[in-house]
């Protein structure tokens, strides 16, 4: 471990190194079209139990199937995170008595998980171990906040999830959040799991310990409802302290025993959740309705090459073969949808630069505008193809740089069948005046009563013509190609 | 009993020659069902109303010329855990009283795709838990032979409704022998193919690695016809045998070079329990005719039989405690409530909804699968589990099938043994093998002793069910 990086948390109090000990167990939802043993769909936020079958509301006799699409992502997922895939692994009930859970059991991987191993590097060099992945059920949702009665909503019920557990190597907050960063973006380039934390398709429960520096492990607990990862990074840390205080209080009553604890984000605080004495037994075994997973080489092979290029080669390629800088690889990798368009740019014979820029200036911060309707970047109705067009425009002198902006809106605005680059310019008049007779016109216009820039200039002062520019531009409607104003203006004034 | 009454094949012919109609044929039935029902109790439920529409519909069918199906207007009884659209499928529990499946299995569509008319469901043991219809919520189905005498179960009133010849096809479950058990107490055939030859999409779930729909008739050929519709690949069921459908060989009556497997254990006295000998002596009966079919009767030998019962009640219980944890009140069943806890009404729910026999297994389930057990019981199951397929496949390296006995004894007396569980699992100690290596199991009636009819067990290899069933034809054909 560098110099740089000492994850000790020292006591105010007492001066002492603590160190934490924590491993996260992240659970994503898989980007399938149906759900994991049948053929429903399910869309976050649809009508309560309108997504729901025979199997998802546990009527008897209705038998799991596997998705095989689930089983791919799953495979991917574990390809990309550099895991080991089982050849062969097997499905296991784990059961627990609940309203949301339809079947009594959940249909999980208990000893045999299809994924074992591989992890994740931090910037720092420090490796986070991934222990073992495997698939499972999403239960349904209870809803108890209606009076005297509980509600079920079945929709979720059965919806593919892989889990990831990692080793308890995870050494301080910055590095759980670090650590889900990445994870979160290996994942949503591999195509496996939008990763949304807001609609539940990403979600962590963290197991935390402390020790005094060089001490053997003690006892763990287990923090849920953290909803996004700043609350994580701030769950950990309240945590580490809270335990670190209640050993240093030399009360072995206040010391932390084993339990689940809940994150409230508002108090910035944990509190008791269920303890472990209450531990249930799960009775797992393996599922008799589904045979074991079988995985062969050729189905390996295949999810291996649909695995796209991982976010942090692409961003040493970016800075290193592209000169780009480090800020601005960084952003363009900040998401898939955004990277893959920077790609595809550089296909269609965009410089890199030009296409960095434009991809970052413009249209990143376009997702989310209302105006425009874009809920993430993969709808953005402009083909890189577009995209060349108006800058050949620009670099032609055509049109201005701005009215490249402008059209561009438009054409995002249009809608992916609305009309081409061209049909835009002639639509919006976009094209630039080089008309000398009218540029000339609106010139003299604009020197009509400017006097004072116009000693300025005769002067000597270069610099003034900028300020006889603007008006004619605004003049224009931005139309006028600002060489030939800059021409005419010095040939008016020389005169 | 039976010779008078038509079979399967027989009804379609007659039906689709013109003989009869569809609507005649079950006419007969229904009055068949309401002359003899009150007395023997097979059905619980009976469509006549819209059996009889169906039987319309069929007539009217081919009347229009249209080809009819190989089970064109065949009347068939469900067990009452097989899930049909319109039909109260309570498994024989007070806790499903009414519950009508939203969907119907996959085996009772490929009856009814094939021109069969569902008549209505039968009696049954709570779930499947009993040997011999006691442990119904609804009503106790009665031995045609003699009603003071149990049907055997679980399938009773399948097995009933076929035997009195309210029905000539009936569909049963047999999990450890729930369908040859009352097929042998009650004198017909009944077949429990491999483990995955008929999908178990829309069966209610008791040992899912065990259940089998299986059919009842009166003839073995009766069977083959209702298998050649029953049996396929199903995608709905991932445990289903990816073959197509079974189809009928031709006849051939003699098993010329045949060798027929008699397993010592199975005829030894004191295996588990004791060979009637009235028994041991209509099957001893029964091997000389197959010699005079031309086959040989070698002596093979299954030695970790003795473990069979101890190892099925472990594995099917914890598979049952874990199928029957979705009856919590929740989303159908009858709920009870307590108090206004969640967990409260989950329990109650159970506890009034399930019976003794019932609870009995799914505690003897959650046991052996609990922290602690689950290596010493259920994983232990698991090996010798194992090892009794393996020594059928030994055995089978030697003969072509397997014959035993199907139960130890004839019919016994309803109340002999209800109070002596233990007494009821030893009764299936000939059946649960078969159940635990997922083989083809076949029984047939091979006489009388006591007026009470005798039944014979023909195993195979896994898969091999046709084989199984042409040695069944084979020994009729010679006894009819």
């Amino acid at each position: 471990m560098s110099a740089a990086h000492d994850p000790a948390l020292v006591s105010p109090r007492t001066g002492r190194r603590w160190l934490a000990v924590i491993g996260l167990e992240t659970h994503v939802q898989l980007k399938t079209r149906t759900k994991l043993f049948c053929g429903c769909e399910y869309r976050f936020g649809a009508e309560p139990n309108t997504l729901t079958c025979a199997l998802c509301t546990a009527q008897p006799g209705a038998l799991p199937v596997l998705n095989r699409e689930a089983l791919a992502l799953a495979v991917r997922a574990g390809l990309a995170l550099g895991a080991d895939i089982a050849p062969l692994s097997k499905f296991d009930r784990k059961h627990y008595f609940y309203c949301d859970l339809p079947k009594g059991y959940q249909i999980s991987q208990y000893d045999q998980p299809y994924c074992k191993g591989g992890g994740i590097a931090l910037a720092s060099g420090r490796f986070i171990r991934l222990e073992r992945i495997h698939m499972e059920e999403d239960a349904g949702k209870a809803i108890h906040d209606r009076g005297a009665s509980t509600l079920v909503d079945l929709n979720r019920a059965g919806v593919p999830l892989i889990e990831m557990v990692t080793q308890a190597d995870i050494q301080t907050a910055a590095e759980a959040f670090e650590y889900l960063t990445l994870l979160k973006e290996r994942l949503q380039y591999a195509g496996v799991s939008d990763c949304d934390m807001e609609k539940g398709s990403l979600r962590c429960d963290v197991n935390i310990s402390v020790r005094p520096a060089g001490e053997a492990w003690r006892t763990k607990v287990e923090i849920k409802n953290l909803n996004s990862f700043r609350f994580i990074a701030a769950a950990i840390e309240h945590e580490a302290w809270r335990q670190i205080e209640a050993y240093e209080s030399e009360d072995p009553a206040q010391y932390p025993v084993q339990e689940t604890r809940l994150y409230d984000p508002e108090r910035n605080q944990t509190r008791t959740m269920r303890g472990k004495e209450s531990a249930r037994d799960y009775r797992y075994f393996p599922d008799p309705d589904l045979p074991p997973v079988v995985l062969d080489a050729s189905f390996l092979e295949r999810e291996r090459s649909n695995l796209s290029e991982p976010a942090d080669s692409r961003r040493a390629r970016y800075r290193e073969q592209l000169g780009l800088s480090p800020a601005d690889a960084a952003e363009l990798t900040s998401e898939r949808a955004a990277s893959d368009y920077f790609e595809a740019c550089l296909r269609a014979g965009i410089d890199a630069r030009d296409a960095s820029s434009w991809i970052r200036n413009e249209l990143l911060g376009w997702v989310g505008e209302p105006e425009l309707g874009l809920r993430d970047f993969a709808q953005l109705p402009i083909s890189p193809r577009e995209l060349s067009e108006v800058l050949e425009l620009i670099r032609s002198g055509r049109i201005a740089s701005n009215a490249g902006r402008k059209l561009l809106r438009a054409r995002a605005l249009a809608g992916p069948d609305g009309p081409g680059i061209a049909a835009l310019v002639a639509q919006l008049g976009l094209e630039q005046v080089q008309d000398d007779a009218q540029l000339e016109e609106w010139c003299r216009a604009a020197l009509i009563g400017k006097e004072k820039i116009i000693a300025d200039y005769r002067s000597g002062k270069e610099a003034a013509l900028n300020a006889l520019l603007g008006p004619v531009m605004k003049q224009s409607g931005g139309r006028a190609a600002p060489e030939k104003v800059r021409e005419i203006l010095k040939r008016l004034l020389s005169g | 009993m039976s010779a008078t009454l038509p079979g399967v094949e027989d009804t379609r012919a007659r039906i689709v020659a013109g003989t009869t109609s569809a609507e005649a044929n079950l006419r007969e039935c229904l009055e068949r069902i309401a002359a003899l029902n009150p007395k023997l109790q097979a059905f619980h439920s009976v469509a006549a109303q819209s059996s009889l529409a169906r039987a319309t519909e069929l007539d009217a069918l081919l009347k229009s010329g249209a080809q009819p199906g190989a089970l064109h207007g065949v009347p068939v009884a469900l067990k009452s855990n097989l899930c049909a659209s319109g039909h109260e499928t309570n498994c024989g529990s007070r806790l499903l009283a009414g519950w009508q499946a939203p969907y119907t299995a996959r085996a009772v569509e490929r009856l009814l795709d094939a021109g069969a008319i569902l008549v209505g469901m039968t009696h049954m043991d709570e779930f499947g838990f009993g040997s011999s219809g006691e442990n119904s919520a609804y009503a106790t189905a009665r031995n045609p032979h003699d009603p003071e005498r149990t049907a055997g179960g679980s399938s009773s009133g399948s097995a009933v409704a076929v035997a009195s010849g309210m029905v000539p096809l009936a569909l049963g479950s047999d999990t450890g022998g729930s369908v040859r058990q009352p097929a042998a107490l009650c004198g017909i055939a009944g077949f429990k193919p491999s483990y995955g030859r008929i999908p178990r999409h829309g069966l209610v779930a008791f040992g899912s690695s065990l259940d089998c729909i299986s059919p009842f008739a009166r003839s073995v050929t009766d069977l083959e016809c209702a298998m050649e519709v029953l049996s396929g690949h199903d995608a709905l069921d991932a445990t289903s045998i990816e073959e197509p459908p079974l189809l009928r060989i031709a006849s051939e009556g003699a098993l010329d070079g045949w060798r027929i497997g008699v397993p010592r254990e199975c005829f030894e006295a004191g295996a588990g329990s004791g060979l009637d000998e009235g028994v041991r002596t209509a099957l001893e009966a029964a091997l000389r005719c197959f010699e005079q079919l031309g086959a040989q009767c070698v002596e093979v030998s299954l030695p970790h039989l003795r473990h069979a019962i101890a190892t099925y009640y472990i594995i099917a219980c914890a598979e049952a405690s874990s199928n029957l944890a979705r009856f919590d009140g929740v989303r159908y069943g009858v709920r009870h409530t307590a108090g206004s806890s969640l967990a409260a009404m989950m329990s109650a729910t159970r506890e009034r909804g399930f019976g003794a026999e019932v609870k009995r297994r799914v505690l003897l389930g959650t046991f052996v699968l609990s922290a602690g057990y689950h290596e010493a019981w259920y994983q232990r199951a698991q090996r010798v589990r194992a090892r009794i397929a393996q020594d059928f496949e030994q055995a089978f390296e030697q003969c072509e099938v397997l014959v035993t006995p199907t139960t130890p004894s004839t019919a016994f007396r309803l109340g002999e043994k209800s109070s002596d569980p233990l007494a009821m699992y030893l009764s299936d100690v000939l059946t649960v093998p078969a159940s635990l290596a997922g083989i083809p199991a076949l029984s047939i009636d091979c006489g009388r002793t006591q007026g009470l009819p005798v039944g014979m067990q023909i195993l195979g290899p896994a898969r091999a069910d046709t084989r199984v069933l042409r040695a069944g034809r084979a020994f009729e054909r010679k006894n009819a």
